[in-house]
């Protein structure tokens, strides 16, 4: 055996320096010897589990007479009440149950052998036969027609099962396009209304949403609810900025994207999708309160520190008839994380 | 048999009474057998054997809040306006799932409460089950023949952790969307299968409206189910192997020495599941957790600054952090290993390496022993000194997970913050590895001076010539045996590139790492001493008392330690 180049020395091998002395000699507690400390002892395990008791019932009451509106340092007595009853209540019988086996059951420690986990070679023997009788008895061996067609009838029932979990969802589609279009207005997140350049200071950031979110003038429903509003948001949710038109150095092609300093920017982090909020005025940078990936908004939007990778996107935007901000086209970069079609869905894009 | 015994037995109050039902149950049963072994097994007592039991108890705990909390939950991410008793949320649209988070705060009575102690006991259960396994791993407790239950552990803590995660998830508020979004960009990011993996997950695109309801079946289902299953071998194989204890007086390798499940243990583990149980309902009633309805119902375009995941996840969330954005495009895909390698690869270097080291340990050293005492931490410092390392990566990683955190408390840079964790990340655990081992050798001398030259009893002596020296006294026999009682080194014999017949070995490379991993595995270890060391020390000892001044012609001083350096 292999196991003979290292000897792991046994007690037999080399002499312990010290002899094992045995097991130390039992010591009494207090409660063993006095017989009145053991009644003590008794009567507090006895309290604890009748204080509990009482606090079972406290719980009982507070259910019903502790409502939600009143606040115990200014958080909700209710909460308080029951959870201090319950958990009470609990850690008394707990405690008092473990103070019962440590003061009053017998403290005198048993030895028990082990035995080798192995078992003996005989059984191991047996096993080794019945095991052998078995696959010869059965012929699996003899017969490999039978078992070579048995293994790939149960191989081919792995197609039932993974064909069966076809229909969790829908083909990828979709990722590289959002609902922004040429002419769709550029409105404030909350209120739903259109944004005019004048009312976008040099500085400021403004939470925004395509116009298609909120109903149009004269209805009471938007064309987007529940979860289809949720993924359409996912990917188009933007930020408009405003910086001073000389900070700005946008990228050739890029020049006419922006009105007088305005630019419109995905809110959706290129890294794992978070929405981007934080704005360094002075250094227009954008940062990600995820993973700290740094977008500099005056430079298209270029990733300057941080696990993403791809620019943050850049929304091409121009004015309509009424003079409020609009989407010259839909983002002409892929939006939110990247995935493994992107490059391909990218070249598509700008194929046309 | 011993009737004998039996029949008084029948004679006691108890006997007299029990008989009957347990011969009925053992008539239809029979696991007298079984239970005659295993009723009065022995387990021995050390409070670190308790960490285990706080994960066991607060599964449990876990499992009695939790069908308590699916009486009200809907797991419906269908789009309803609020209208239940919290006023700043009314008027609101959300999802059902969110809504019925909100109904069990604030208009079932005990539902903030239950959800207050099944998010504690979840913190707990994974806290405990991490110091389990770091109890497990310092003290060698998953060597032969517990590999496979080290094994189950691992896959409990990876369950814990994706059991977590999922109900983290299940609320539905502005938080937890915001963790789903992440795992929407993590999942994007497997390479060529991406897209597909999370079309058919979320059924659609990211949020769709079947990923709560999906995520629900996993967290109250089919992960709780396998967790059981997994508990239950754990426990088993437990009772099975019997519990490793602490070598000592009379506690061998042969040997367990403890006190009897009935009574004791049923007791004192009974017993614990209300104290663990009374904590989590204690720390719900006085610590606040989780207040979902502070976030707002999820929406895509909001975020909250600040943003984390439930601490465990830190290690995982802090690498994400760290990565540098690196993506590339070949064979026209794109691999974004910015989100990949980090999200994926963190956790799964973790949990493979946390699989794979007892066989690996076994590979260098080819102990093939059985192993049922434990081994003080300082006595196999190049484990302790790994597994150091391995926690000051995750420690790396968690501290890096907050780094915006770090940064704006402490009013730091969070790029350079960033940088220093991007290498630190490497150089910390080495420099974490050495610093260990070195304590752990130290503390191996500390303990072989203190079998040779005793403990320092505080009682200087002054000689004639005014040196001052300070007497040491042997230890208690017992406490020198435990000090002792643990194996000794191995003979280190070098690679055999060659067999008996002078022809080269096969696996001859192989081995030859094998030997140069094993010679720095025990590089540097102290071994105990000699009983020759000792007998000789004992000398020394009885000599010194006897005869303060007389130190001899060869005499060069007193050591730190109090004892003449002539020795």
């Amino acid at each position: 055996m292999s196991d003979e180049i290292e000897r792991h020395h046994g007690p037999s091998e080399v002499a312990e320096p010290i002899a094992d002395p045995g097991l130390p000699v039992h010591q009494y507690r207090v409660t063993d010897v006095d017989e009145a400390q053991a009644r003590r002892t008794e009567r507090q395990i006895s309290l604890m589990f009748g204080l509990a008791t009482l606090l079972a019932i406290g719980f009982t009451v507070a259910y019903f007479a502790v409502d939600f509106e009143t606040t115990f340092l200014g958080w909700s007595a209710q909460n308080f009440a029951l959870g201090a009853t319950l958990g009470g209540a609990l850690l008394l019988i707990g405690v008092g149950i473990i103070q019962w086996a440590k003061k009053l059951m017998s403290d005198h420690e048993m030895v028990e052998m082990r035995h080798p986990v192995r078992s003996s070679d005989e059984d191991r023997a047996a096993v080794m036969a019945d095991i052998n009788a078995g696959i010869e008895e059965s012929g699996i061996g003899r017969r490999p027609l039978i078992r070579n067609s048995l293994l790939g009838a149960i191989g081919a029932l792995a197609l039932p099962s993974i064909v069966l979990l076809r229909d969790l969802g829908p083909t990828p589609h979709g990722q590289a396009t959002t609902v922004w279009k040429r002419g769709m207005r550029v409105v404030n997140d909350v209120s739903g209304t259109p944004i005019r350049p004048s009312d976008v200071e040099v500085g400021q950031l403004i939470n925004a949403e395509p116009a298609v979110f909120f109903p149009a003038e004269g209805e009471d429903h938007s064309e987007f609810h529940g979860h289809e509003l949720l993924a359409a948001k996912a990917k188009a949710a933007v930020i408009v900025v405003r910086m001073r038109p000389e900070d700005i150095t946008p990228e050739k092609g890029k020049e006419n994207w922006g009105i007088d300093g305005i630019l419109c920017y995905s809110k959706i982090c290129t890294h794992v999708g978070c929405p981007i909020s934080l704005w360094e005025q002075q250094t227009h940078h954008l940062l990600c309160p995820c993973h700290q990936s740094t977008f500099d908004l005056a430079d298209n939007g270029k990733v300057i520190f941080g696990p993403a990778y791809r620019p943050v996107p850049q929304l091409p935007l121009g004015i309509d008839d009424e003079g409020f901000i609009i989407a010259m086209s839909d983002f002409p970069d892929i939006v939110a994380p990247s995935y493994p079609e992107l490059a391909r869905d990218q070249k598509k894009l700008d194929g046309e | 048999m011993a009737t004998d015994t039996y029949t008084k037995v029948e004679d006691t109050k108890v006997g007299k009474k029990a008989a009957g039902p347990v011969g009925w149950v053992d008539d239809r049963l029979g696991l007298a057998g079984v239970a005659r072994k295993n009723l009065r097994k022995v387990f021995p007592d050390h409070w670190s054997f308790m960490l285990g039991e706080i994960a066991l108890w607060s599964f449990v705990v876990l499992l009695l809040s939790g069908v308590f909390l699916t009486f009200w939950f809907q797991p419906s991410m269908a789009e309803v306006v609020y209208d239940g008793s919290y006023e700043p949320l009314k008027g609101l649209e959300m999802s059902q799932a969110y809504a019925s988070t909100l109904d069990i705060s604030f208009d079932i009575r005990g539902g903030l409460l239950m959800r207050q102690i099944h998010h504690w006991a979840a913190h707990l259960f994974i806290a405990a089950m991490i110091v389990h396994m770091l109890r497990v791993f310092f003290t060698g407790a998953y060597r032969k023949p517990r590999e496979i239950n080290w094994l189950i552990g691992v896959g409990l803590l990876a369950l814990g952790f994706i059991e977590g995660f999922a109900g983290y998830s299940l609320p539905d508020d502005l938080l937890s969307g915001t963790g789903l979004r992440f795992v929407d960009g993590l999942i994007r990011s497997i390479p060529i299968v991406g897209s597909y993996l999370e079309f058919f997950i979320f059924g659609g695109e990211f949020p769709g409206e079947l990923i709560i309801p999906r995520l629900y079946m996993a967290h109250i289902l089919l992960i709780p189910a396998l967790l059981l299953g997994l508990i239950a071998a754990h426990m088993l194989l437990l009772v099975y192997h019997k519990h490793t204890q602490w070598p000592g007086p009379g506690r061998t390798n042969e040997n367990v020495v403890g006190f009897p499940m009935l009574p004791v243990y049923a007791a004192k583990a009974g017993g614990f599941f209300f104290v663990v149980f009374g904590f989590t309902a204690l720390l719900s009633a006085t610590i606040q957790m989780n207040p979902v309805w502070a976030y707002g119902p999820y929406n895509p375009s909001e975020v909250t600054a600040g943003s984390q995941p439930d601490w465990y996840m830190g290690f995982s969330e802090g690498l994400v952090r760290l990565m540098p954005g690196w993506e590339s495009t070949f064979f026209g895909y794109t691999w974004s290993w910015n989100v990949f390698i980090p999200g994926v690869g963190g956790l799964g270097l973790l949990f493979t390496s946390l699989a794979l080291w007892p066989f690996i340990e076994r590979w260098i050293t080819k102990d093939n022993r059985e192993h049922h005492l434990l081994v003080r931490p300082r006595n196999a410092p190049t484990r302790t000194a790994l597994g150091v390392a391995g926690m000051t990566a995750f420690g790396v990683g968690w501290a890096a997970g907050g780094n915006d955190i770090i940064a704006t408390q402490f009013g730091l840079d969070i790029y350079a913050l960033t940088w220093v964790f991007r290498f630190g990340f490497f150089i910390f655990p080495v420099i974490a590895f050495l610093i260990t081992k070195r304590i752990c050798i130290g503390l191996q001398h500390a303990d072989s001076d203190r079998i040779l030259h005793g403990y320092e009893t505080g009682v200087l002596e002054r000689s004639p010539d005014g040196g001052y020296s300070e007497r040491h006294a042997p230890l208690p026999v017992a406490g020198q045996y435990t000090l002792t009682a643990r194996d000794r080194a191995p003979e280190l014999a070098p690679a055999q590139t060659v067999d008996a017949n002078g022809v080269e070995a096969p696996h001859n490379r192989r081995e030859r790492v094998r030997v140069w991993l094993r010679d720095k595995y025990y590089a540097g270890a102290v071994d105990k001493p000699t009983a020759d060391d000792v007998h000789h020390a004992e000398e020394h000892l009885g000599h010194f008392e006897g005869h303060p001044s007389d130190h001899g012609d060869d005499f060069r001083g007193v050591s730190d330690a109090g004892v003449p350096k002539v020795h």
